[in-house]
């Protein structure tokens, strides 16, 4: 196994893809988040329907090495339910908009998923053991009559069908008035970050009722409401860091240990906007939509509508590395005004050793940015390649002038199929791609 | 500056879809999107800033270019002693008489009584449309041959200025500035020179960003904990004050224009109160669309 590196000489291919074929998509089916815990062995996906499936990775079969392990649905569960805010006249969405694994405790998983308002810490646990031979209670579960009890004996577990259950630990409620962008969980496997629109705070995993705000944007007035937050997530190591991003384009770095309230920001990461690139628009595609630290904790990534940028933490004021994700929309700016798709959110991620970064975009692409190799390749999640181990095409956009073959023109890109949520796996180069309603996992391929 | 180059769709369009975003968040599932409608406010005060720089520059060099037509027809044929009869005649007429613009204009103007002398008007009406707001306030006479007259008003300010005889009876003084066009003036309190100024000040694009920001975000008027809707009522307020302020004008048929201006300013002084009252989300941003609408039209057809 390698060790998740290698961008372009990687040769990607198709291993699976979950979720229906046809084309009408339900709505409840949309895939709104897509994580990996931290051995990798479990992948969960959220939706707008408020459910949670995890898949489990099989254990490699020898006589098969080319084929990698595959995934299967290992538990499904309802996580959140739509709700109604009578007091506001407001519905509140079921919709999971992030999951977060906990570091692996014991023989239990345990993972937060959050919806707009209320975030729940899910225990999934397995049971394929069962105790038989109580002395009070048939197998059934009916009571004996206790005069028709004339022995004692020791109830013994017995081996039954893997069951996987799912049960909310915790729930976290009334502690946002905005809507939940992120969770994240401390390095200290106690606490974790919720953050929404004005507000961050800190939550102890073992207490519900309370939680600490750490931030607070809110203005007085909220007619001088310039920014909001987009999203934070915690330092991988030091657990008294953070980061926000804003709407803005700017990301603040807070220290817990400077102050209890951290709305003075330790660190302010921000580039000068490009004055010839000014439009109508360059308010919405310089907002962040997600913030990634890398696993060494060196370094943060931020995805804003049109570029990816690396960030060094001890450089605030520009980037160390700008990818371009889709340049050629640049010029489509109106149009995609005009149908929403400017508001969308991409996510990005690292792979395992940080030389990699991933991001989505339209047509159902994907980029692979390698940073260490300065290369980039753009590939496509699409039906048409799903033949087992069938090898991945690099896919080319044409911005204009005369088009190449096999490539594709800017206009006839299906801007309907997009991808938001990708996930690397930590170690190995598997990676999970969410296209609108349906899972695709690709596996490096090996030779 | 606003590169507006890679855009298809003119400002003018982008405001309306802006607006029609706005109002459909509010019956969207989930509640309204607070960073989905910050965006769309920057995108909306975006579009209205080029909006608003391309109106004021358009009348601007209108401006320009018919007051240099009108020195140039003075100097051939103007007699001093008659635009003397006339700015007095003129200042009379403020506040009160119900004159028909035509007639007045073609008095004031000895050299034309067509279509010129109402060409003449045109700069002058964009220039003195927030003066009307002003004149309106103060004399309390919401009449639409009140603008024809407080409109030609400006013109013969500029006739005295242009004029060789400079010891006018005129009860006014008068500055023009041939550099940059600004025409001064101090008559029955009234200053002028505020609608030129502000007129360069807009091509120029100074805009204060705080002011902005308090203007845009007047639409969240309250916390959204405490009212779900959306109160776009002040918006919708300095969208019609701005829109009024830029309105182009059409060579022909001046009297339909104003009497729109008329209306809308009319309308506005009422419509102000109601819509601070107005707690209905709805009946506000009906009536921004509907004012919008409004707006549209009158450019379209002129």
């Amino acid at each position: 196994m390698s060790a998740g590196g290698g961008g372009n000489d990687v040769q990607w291919c198709f291993s699976q893809v979950k979720g229906a074929i046809d084309d009408d998509v339900a709505e409840a089916d949309i895939i709104s988040t897509v994580e990996f815990n931290h051995s990798g062995e479990l992948l969960a996906t959220g939706d707008k329907g408020g459910r949670v499936v995890i898949f489990q990775q099989e254990t490699e079969n020898k006589s098969q090495p080319q084929c990698r392990s595959e995934y299967n649905v290992y538990s499904t569960f309802q996580s959140h339910e739509p709700e109604f805010d009578y007091l506001k006249s407001l519905e509140i969405e079921e919709k999971i908009n992030k999951i977060r694994w906990l570091p692996q405790k014991n023989a239990a998983q345990f993972l937060l998923s959050t919806n707009d308002k209320t975030i729940k810490l899910w225990k999934i646990s397995e049971r394929d053991k069962r105790p038989e031979g109580y002395n009070l209670k048939e197998e059934d579960g009916r009571y004996r009559d206790a005069a028709t009890i004339t022995t004692l004996r020791v109830p013994v577990f017995r081996p039954m069908d893997l069951m996987v259950e799912a049960s909310p630990r915790r729930v976290f409620v009334n502690g946002h008035t905005y809507h939940i962008n992120s969770i994240s969980v401390n390095s200290d496997n106690e606490t974790y970050l919720s953050a929404d629109d004005l507000r961050i705070n800190l939550w102890h995993l073992e207490i519900t009722d309370r939680s600490f705000n750490v931030v607070d944007i809110k203005p007085a007035n909220m007619e001088e409401l310039t920014e909001v937050i987009t999203a934070a997530e915690f330092h991988p190591h030091q657990c008294n860091t953070f980061v926000y991003s804003s709407s803005k384009g700017t990301i603040r770095l807070c220290d817990m240990r400077a102050s209890a309230l951290c709305d003075k920001h330790s660190k302010l990461f921000e580039e000068p906007e490009d004055p010839s690139n000014r439009s109508f628009f360059s308010e919405i595609i310089s907002s962040i939509s997600d913030v990634k630290f890398s696993h060494n904790g060196r370094y943060m990534m931020t995805r804003d509508y049109l570029s990816v940028k690396i960030w060094d933490l001890n450089m605030e004021n520009r980037p160390v590395e700008t990818y371009q994700v889709h340049e050629y929309l640049r010029s489509k700016l109106c149009s995609l005004y005009e149908n929403d798709c400017i508001f969308d959110k991409f996510e990005c991620c690292w792979n395992g050793n940080d030389s990699v970064v991933m991001t989505g975009s339209y047509n159902n692409f994907f980029r692979m940015l390698d940073r260490s190799q300065r290369r980039d390749v753009t590939l496509e999640a699409s039906r048409e390649s799903c033949k087992a181990r069938q090898v991945l095409k690099p896919r080319r956009v044409c911005a204009g002038g005369k088009r190449k073959k096999d490539e594709i023109s800017v206009d006839s890109l299906d801007f309907n199929k997009k991808i938001l949520h990708t996930a690397w796996h930590p170690q190995e180069n598997i990676i999970a791609v969410a296209t609108t309603n349906n899972l695709y996992i690709f596996q490096e391929k090996v030779n | 500056m606003i590169n507006t180059m890679e855009c298809s769709v003119d400002a003018q369009s982008l405001i309306s879809i802006s607006l029609r975003k706005i109002h459909n968040s509010r019956t969207q599932r989930g509640g309204i999107k607070l960073h989905k409608n910050l965006l769309v406010s920057y995108v909306l005060r975006n579009a209205r800033q080029v909006y608003m720089n391309e109106k004021y520059a358009e009348i601007y060099r209108m401006q320009q270019y018919e007051e240099v037509m009108t020195v140039c027809n003075e100097i051939q044929e103007l007699n001093p002693l008659d635009l003397v009869e006339d700015c007095e005649e003129q200042t009379g007429d403020c506040c009160g008489s119900a004159t028909e613009s035509a007639s007045l204009c073609g008095a004031l103007l000895p050299v034309s009584h067509q279509a010129p002398s109402a060409q003449h008007i045109q700069p002058s009406s964009a220039c003195s449309v927030p003066l009307a707001l002003q004149s309106e306030e103060v004399c309390k006479a919401p009449d639409p041959s009140f603008y024809h007259s407080c409109c030609a008003e400006v013109y013969p300010v500029s006739n005295c200025d242009f004029s060789p005889v400079n010891s006018m009876h005129c009860n006014k003084t008068t500055v023009l500035d041939l550099d940059t066009h600004v025409v001064t003036t101090v008559e029955n309190g009234y200053l002028h020179q505020d609608c030129c100024a502000s007129l360069q000040q807009c091509c120029q694009g100074a805009q204060s960003p705080a002011k902005k920001r308090k203007l845009d975000f007047e639409y969240y008027v309250s916390e959204i904990e405490e009212v779900p809707d959306f109160t776009p009522c002040k918006r919708a307020k300095f969208e019609d004050s701005s829109y009024a302020s830029t309105e182009p004008l059409d060579t022909s048929n001046i009297s339909n224009l104003i009497s729109i201006f008329g209306s809308g300013f009319t309308g506005l002084v009422s419509r102000q109160a109601e819509l601070e009252q107005a707690l209905n989300g709805q009946f506000c941003s009906k009536q921004a669309l509907a004012s919008l609408g409004a707006w549209t039209r009158a450019i379209v057809a002129f």
